[in-house]
């Protein structure tokens, strides 16, 4: 490789850290002042280069393209505008987890709105005119319009500096990421503050997308890929610094660059082929940030949010009631073979729900007493699958033997990955599990040699008597019910009290000889063992495992699932499962929409029950249990 | 004195569940300096956040002849009551003029039309001459005596009917004490009404007309400063530690 293609590629870097840069100092600005983690910002990114496409497409010419782009900004600006209106006003008291959930449930929606009116094929817009050209230069050519993009975001980025610290609404909105409650005490009006910044981040976001335009198509998948590296790139520049932002797109472009650049390079033994690792590279970045630096490049630490939710009441241990009710459920689902003996579908679908509550049940064993909002929880399911299934195919375990083992390969990645995660907290924690969640389907993804890469691995079927469904089943409800206990087991042992006295105030558990780095770190590496029995299960039950049933998707469904059935109580994770699964399987997978519909139910849950539906159950019923009592 | 600024009647507040206020009245003249006296825990803090609407509330809250039981933050602030916290919460990334430009609000009139005093930073400068030496300093590298004027500066810039006044003696240097109480006397000359909280005696004699003095949220003794300062029994039940 020469210097010069080196330099070439280091100009390719910068003119794609544009893009990065718009979408990830929009996130930032709206973080800093509302505290939400916009998930949905890499579809109002995407939504950008779909409206700038059909803008220049439509109208034509200098001004259909140019004007279009200038036009979508301000499109996607006043988009923004209605979802914090419509939406977002309504939460900003409810807990951090549901405002992601529904940004989250945001995505869903806009992708499929973007796919009902542009369609799935990808859409390349015209070439820029007055750029269509290209320059020589490090005796290559480069498109006039990369060039024109490498000076586009430093220009944005000097304008943006100048607004926040010169005029009213800089101040405000930098008034308001340190105190938002003081600002409102001043006199000012947060609704139209909140209103206004969010319509400013989603107008850089349109913006971003927009000018994409020229240089590479409009594309469905572009939102949670885009999404994905705005987190890293926020997290590295540090949240709410929109100069860290920029800095941080920048060496988050040039690392991808660099790998680009080296590509295959032969280590005698073996050779690697770096133009495959640019996503692990990227997360390998900000992961070695967060650990030295856990807030960033430029970034200082959140001051805290006041008055948000009140806080959780303390988990209870089974009534009597529930425990019989538990019993008879456990009866139900044994004899739930002999009916289906007419439909072996249902039988499929049982295995899928209980694989969701071994997986949901363990995410919320560090969410909701161990308060780690882990976003990347596919991660400990996929090395259960992969592990179990790689060691069936490669090293000819046999299947009971490969299931023991799944659980304990995810006990050594959550042991690796945990010991980073537990020293950041918040936000921060949720961007690194995320980052590791990454790490591994990048892994699987792109190294083909050993996992099969895109295709995954196949044909790892469960030896007799388990091929029979009904035989499987009852070997995963037995591990369903196994893992069920013993993380209920955990939580009211002493070990489970330190774990939830580490949430509620690290100071004073540590104050009184709690090493809580440790006790959270055991926890999370128990939550991601037991997620790898689900991985395990999960492979048997499909007879393969691809990288897709390990994206970032399953994380997120683990989520849904946890939130759906309340974070407060035990039994939530066991009906939020049951019911997503459920829905998943059956109503969602008949309609082509069923994204948006997916999107549209977590919406009106999380309006509905903030408290998901088991704490809204439950709080029903104790509402109803007093009303005698207050009478008299 | 012409009337009442602020009358609260059967003032209750929560903090999520924990309710702290229980039953609280009381109410503050036009152009008087009001102390609302107790010990740590009292109740003192939590019934200026209730007037604010920062806490749950409920009551009788009115105002300039405006009920504000049901109004947000801001709206109360826009209708000239002034909060200085005691925590002071000066925005630290901003400097001395930046967090005062966060407070200004448009000039504003009393129930009878009368004009209210207007605050501009080179009048608060006069009124606060450390300020006025430190205009580009980022709030956050100011001393805690120098954030307690700029807190109380941020908050004339409102141009305010009434101000709440925080505990302003709290962890400041005794001749930042000296100059706050100068301060108050200087705000009621200029015509506004100031709602104090406070643990120190001494310094509420300086100032106030009138005192109310708070235990387990609610109003255990009321009358004028000179009887207070008269009647060692409750000093001695209410205010000395």
């Amino acid at each position: 490789m020469t210097l010069n293609a080196l330099l070439f590629q280091a100009l390719n870097g910068l003119s794609s850290a544009s893009g990065l840069f718009f979408i990830a100092a929009g996130l930032s600005l709206i973080f800093g002042v509302t505290r939400i983690v916009n998930i949905a910002h890499g579809s109002l990114y995407m939504l950008g280069t779909y409206i700038a496409y059909s803008l220049a497409t439509k109208i034509g010419g200098a001004f259909g393209f140019w004007g279009g782009i200038v036009l979508t900004a301000i499109i996607v600006g006043v988009i923004g505008a209605l979802i914090e209106i419509v939406l977002l006003r309504r939460i900003y008291r409810a807990p951090e987890l549901f405002q992601l959930l529904a940004t989250f449930a945001l995505v869903l929606v806009i992708n499929d709105a973007t796919l009902w009116l542009w369609g799935p094929e990808d859409l390349l817009g015209p070439r820029a005119p007055g750029l269509a050209g290209a320059v020589e230069i490090f005796g290559r050519r480069l498109p006039s319009y990369d060039l024109f993009l490498i000076f586009v975001a430093p220009a944005v980025l000097i304008v943006l500096h100048f607004a926040l610290a010169k005029t009213r609404f800089g101040r405000l909105i930098r008034a308001a990421t340190q105190d938002r409650e003081m600002v409102g005490a001043l006199g000012v009006n947060q609704a139209v503050l909140f209103t206004s910044v969010f319509a400013l981040g989603a107008l850089l976001a349109g913006l971003g997308g927009a000018l994409q335009v020229a240089r590479e198509p409009a594309n469905l998948a572009t939102d949670l890929i885009a999404i994905g590296d705005a987190f890293v790139v926020v997290v590295v520049g540090g949240m709410g610094s929109i100069t860290g932002a920029y800095l941080a797109a920048i060496i988050i472009a040039e690392v991808k660059a660099l790998c680009i650049a080296i590509g295959v390079v032969d280590l005698g033994f073996m050779s690697v082929n770096f133009s495959k690792f640019t996503l692990v590279a990227e997360f390998i970045v900000m992961a070695i940030v967060l650990v030295t630096r856990p807030y960033g490049l430029l970034g200082k630490p959140q001051g805290m949010v006041r008055s948000v939710a009140e806080p959780e009441d303390p988990i209870r241990p089974a009534t009597p009631m529930l425990k019989g009710l538990g019993a008879a459920v456990f009866i139900l689902l044994l004899a739930l073979p002999l009916l289906a003996q007419t439909s072996p579908y249902l039988m499929i679908l049982a295995i899928d729900v209980l694989i969701a509550v071994i997986f949901a049940t363990s995410l919320h064993f560090i969410m909701g007493p161990g308060g780690m909002h882990s976003f990347g929880h596919a991660a400990y399911f996929g090395l259960g699958a992969y592990g179990a299934a790689l060691l069936v195919q490669l090293a000819g375990f046999p299947m009971l033997a490969a299931l023991l083992a799944a659980p304990i390969i995810a006990l050594l990645g959550a042991l690796l990955f945990g010991w980073f995660a537990v020293r950041l907290s918040g936000v921060y924690l949720a961007m690194l599990t995320l980052a590791f969640a990454q790490i591994v389907w990048a892994l699987v993804f792109q190294w083909e040699s050993f996992t099969g890469g895109s295709n995954g691995v196949i044909g790892v079927w469960p030896s007799p008597p388990f091929d029979k469904s009904w035989v499987y089943y009852l070997l995963a409800l037995a591990l369903a019910v196994i893992s069920v206990l013993l993380l209920r087991r955990f939580l009211f042992a002493p070990f489970g009290y330190a774990m939830r006295a580490g949430r509620d105030s690290a100071l004073r558990a540590e104050a009184i000889g709690i090493d809580v780095k440790r006790i959270h770190w055991l926890g999370f590496a128990i939550a991601g063992c037991v997620c790898g029995i689900a991985g395990g299960l999960f492979a048997f039950a499909k007879g393969s495992i691809s990288p897709e049933a390990i994206s970032v998707g399953r994380s997120i469904d683990g989520l849904v699932m946890v939130l759906l059935g309340g974070i407060q109580t035990l039994v939530g994770p066991i009906v939020g499962a049951s019911v997503y699964a459920t829905l998943q399987d059956t109503v969602m997978r008949q309609t082509e929409y069923w994204r948006a519909l997916l999107g549209l139910i977590i919406l009106v849950l999380v309006l509905a029950f903030p408290q998901g539906i088991a704490g809204a159950l439950s709080s029903l019923a104790r509402k109803l249990g007093r009303k005698p009592g207050g009478a008299a | 004195m012409t009337g009442t600024m602020l009358s609260v009647e059967g003032l209750k507040a929560w903090y999520g569940a924990a309710q702290i206020l229980h039953d609280v009245s009381f109410n503050v003249g036009r152009g008087e300096v009001v102390a609302l006296m107790g010990r740590n825990g009292a109740g003192k803090t939590t019934t200026m956040k209730a007037l604010m609407g920062l806490v749950t509330r409920r009551g009788a809250l009115r105002f300039n002849g405006a009920d504000i039981a049901g109004l947000r933050p801001f709206e109360i602030a826009r209708l000239g009551l002034g909060f200085t916290p005691e925590d002071r919460r000066i925005f630290s990334e901003l400097t001395v003029l930046e967090n005062l430009d966060i407070g200004r609000q448009p000039p504003r009139q009393f129930a009878d039309g009368a004009p209210a005093p207007v605050w501009t930073p080179e009048r608060l400068f006069a009124l606060f001459p450390n300020l006025g030496e430190m205009p580009n300093r980022p709030g956050g590298r100011m001393s805690g005596g120098e954030q307690q004027m700029l807190t109380v500066a941020r908050t004339l810039m409102g141009n305010p009917l009434l101000v709440l006044l925080d505990e302003p003696s709290e962890g400041v240097a005794p001749l930042i004490v000296e100059q706050m109480a100068n301060t108050i006397v200087e705000l009621k000359k200029e015509g506004l009404s100031i709602l104090l909280s406070e643990q120190n005696i001494h310094f509420a004699r300086l100032v106030s007309d009138r005192v109310y003095v708070l235990e387990k949220g609610g109003i255990h003794w009321q009358g004028t400063m000179a009887e207070l300062a008269g009647n060692v029994d409750v000093q001695r039940t209410y205010l000395t530690v």
